[in-house]
């Protein structure tokens, strides 16, 4: 079947079995191969992707159930090739992540959570990572670095609107 | 784990939906998918043919009249969980809701989806048949209403046949003055699977006493059960009473048992939780009362 998906931006075409899941047309046929595959029935976490902004395991669904839909993957959260978003940043720094396999994941999750909430609780941070498993870190860093990536990005934010009202002012 | 071949097809309309379902014994409806697809991937299960539900306009939203609360099949779990008709007039569910899977399934999950799957331990399903919710299956001939309690037979076993499509679920609303409601789960983390959960709601006169009230338990049988409650009616909240009636109305319910949880475990953790949220439901529909009373002063 022939689908066409809106992917980080970008219209992506294909023509797949049905049985393709979008986690295996991502890394298969797309070549973002950032999502990982891990259990592929729905229990790790590691294939998260964010649809319409909104985290959503890409194994839980078949690529032609997904036109239509907005779809980021973690290649499509960083500012510029090379660069890294303020969430990436933060788990670098905080050591949240280890062998990585959770980290997309992680990630996206996190960044989904950070738009909705900007002030999020330990207990925000911990029920919105609950669906994504990580074997090495213990977690603690990872929360720590969502933390991190919430304050800074209150910063920011706070920033661009004092910047707004001087511009405001001046104008 | 992949899925063996199938075709996939999305219909526009719930009857061409039907007649999809209709033509083809071993085709299956899909939705959000987050049980189907991973019964898929294990191959557990293997329909022919997808027939591809999650859009259809007539299967969504949350609407309500005087007597009820009535959710389209394919309305997400988060958009029913952050709804305010559900939080305002439904809340038993509205407090369930948090329990079912993860965040992220629940974007993608649906309330008919879980009734259809009917997993013993789920959450949706269990407070269905606490408040004796009706469930509407639409296929070929028409729409055929069960209640609740009809509609579970057994572990991911329902009255839907060949060719049913769940179209909407129907929760009763209590329309008296002091209601409250409560559910507790334990399972190994948080939105695990449950092995017992347990969901109340009660009803109390204005000296405080019962006026109705209403159980059930889930992961404890292979299906959800409704707790015979009616001893209580016109007692006053005590939790020796309560108890006693959560025993009798459970102690012969037969309990699965698995590798997480034994048979014996369950039954004595159905007593507690069981009675535990009822003790609750109280305390909560004091509490609502207090506050409509403060608003009606303000
Ligand atoms: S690979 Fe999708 S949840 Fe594990
Ligand atoms: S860093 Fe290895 S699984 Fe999380």
């Amino acid at each position: 079947m022939k689908v066409a998906l809106n992917i980080n931006g970008e219209t992506r075409t294909a023509d797949l079995e049905p049985r393709k899941t979008l986690l295996d047309a991502l890394r298969e046929d797309f070549g973002l191969v950032g999502t990982r595959a891990g259990c592929e029935h729905g229990v790790c976490g590691a294939c998260s992707v964010l649809i319409d902004g909104a985290p959503a395991r890409a194994c839980l669904l078949f690529a032609v159930q997904a036109d239509g839909y907005v779809i980021t993957t973690i290649e499509g959260v960083a500012p510029a090739p090379g660069e890294l978003n303020v969430v990436q940043d933060a788990f670098c720094e905080t050591h949240g992540l280890q062998c990585g396999y959770c980290t997309p994941g992680m990630i996206l999750t996190a960044h989904a959570l950070l738009a909705r909430n900007p002030h999020p609780t330990r207990h925000d941070i911990v029920q919105a990572i609950s669906g994504n498993l990580c074997r090495c870190t213990g977690y603690g860093q990872i929360v720590e670095a969502i933390e991190r990536a919430a304050e800074r990005l209150r910063v920011v934010n706070a920033q661009e609107a004092a910047g707004h009202a001087n511009e405001e002012e001046r104008g | 784990m992949k899925s063996a071949p199938f075709d996939y097809a999305r219909p526009e309309s719930l009857a061409e939906a039907c007649a999809m379902l209709a033509a083809d014994e071993d085709a299956r409806a899909i939705a959000g998918g987050q049980s189907l697809i991973p019964m898929m991937a294990m191959r557990l299960a293997r329909p022919t043919k997808l027939v591809d539900i999650y859009r259809l306009p007539e299967l969504h939203g949350i609407g309500s009249d005087e007597d009820s609360v009535t959710i389209g099949a394919a309305t997400r779990q988060v958009e029913a969980e952050h709804s305010p008709t559900v939080h305002g007039l439904l809340p038993l569910l509205a407090k369930a809701l948090p329990w079912v899977g993860h965040p992220p399934t629940r974007n993608r999950g649906t309330v008919g989806g879980s009734l259809a799957n009917a997993d013993p331990a789920a959450e949706i399903p269990l407070v269905a048949v606490a408040l004796g919710a009706k469930i509407d299956v639409t296929n070929l001939n028409g729409v055929t209403t069960y209640d609740a309690d009809d509609f579970f037979i057994g572990p991911m076993l329902t009255a839907l046949a060949p060719g049913d499509c769940l179209s909407a679920v129907r929760f009763p609303r209590w329309r008296r003055a002091c209601v409250g409601s409560a559910f507790h789960e334990v399972s190994a983390r948080r939105s695990d699977f449950a092995f017992v959960a347990a969901a109340a709601q009660v009803a109390l006169d204005p000296e405080g006493r019962i006026a109705g009230a209403a159980l059930g338990i889930g992961g404890l049988g292979d299906r959800p059960v409704h707790v015979d409650t009616t001893a209580l009616g016109g007692e006053r909240p005590q939790q020796l009473l309560i108890g006693e009636v959560v025993r009798a109305g459970t102690h012969e319910i037969e309990a699965m048992s698995d590798l997480q949880a034994s048979a014996s475990y369950r039954q004595r953790v159905a007593v507690g939780l069981g009675t535990r949220a009822l003790l609750d439901a109280c305390v909560d529909a004091v509490g609502r009362d207090a506050e409509a009373r403060r608003r009606g002063l303000a």
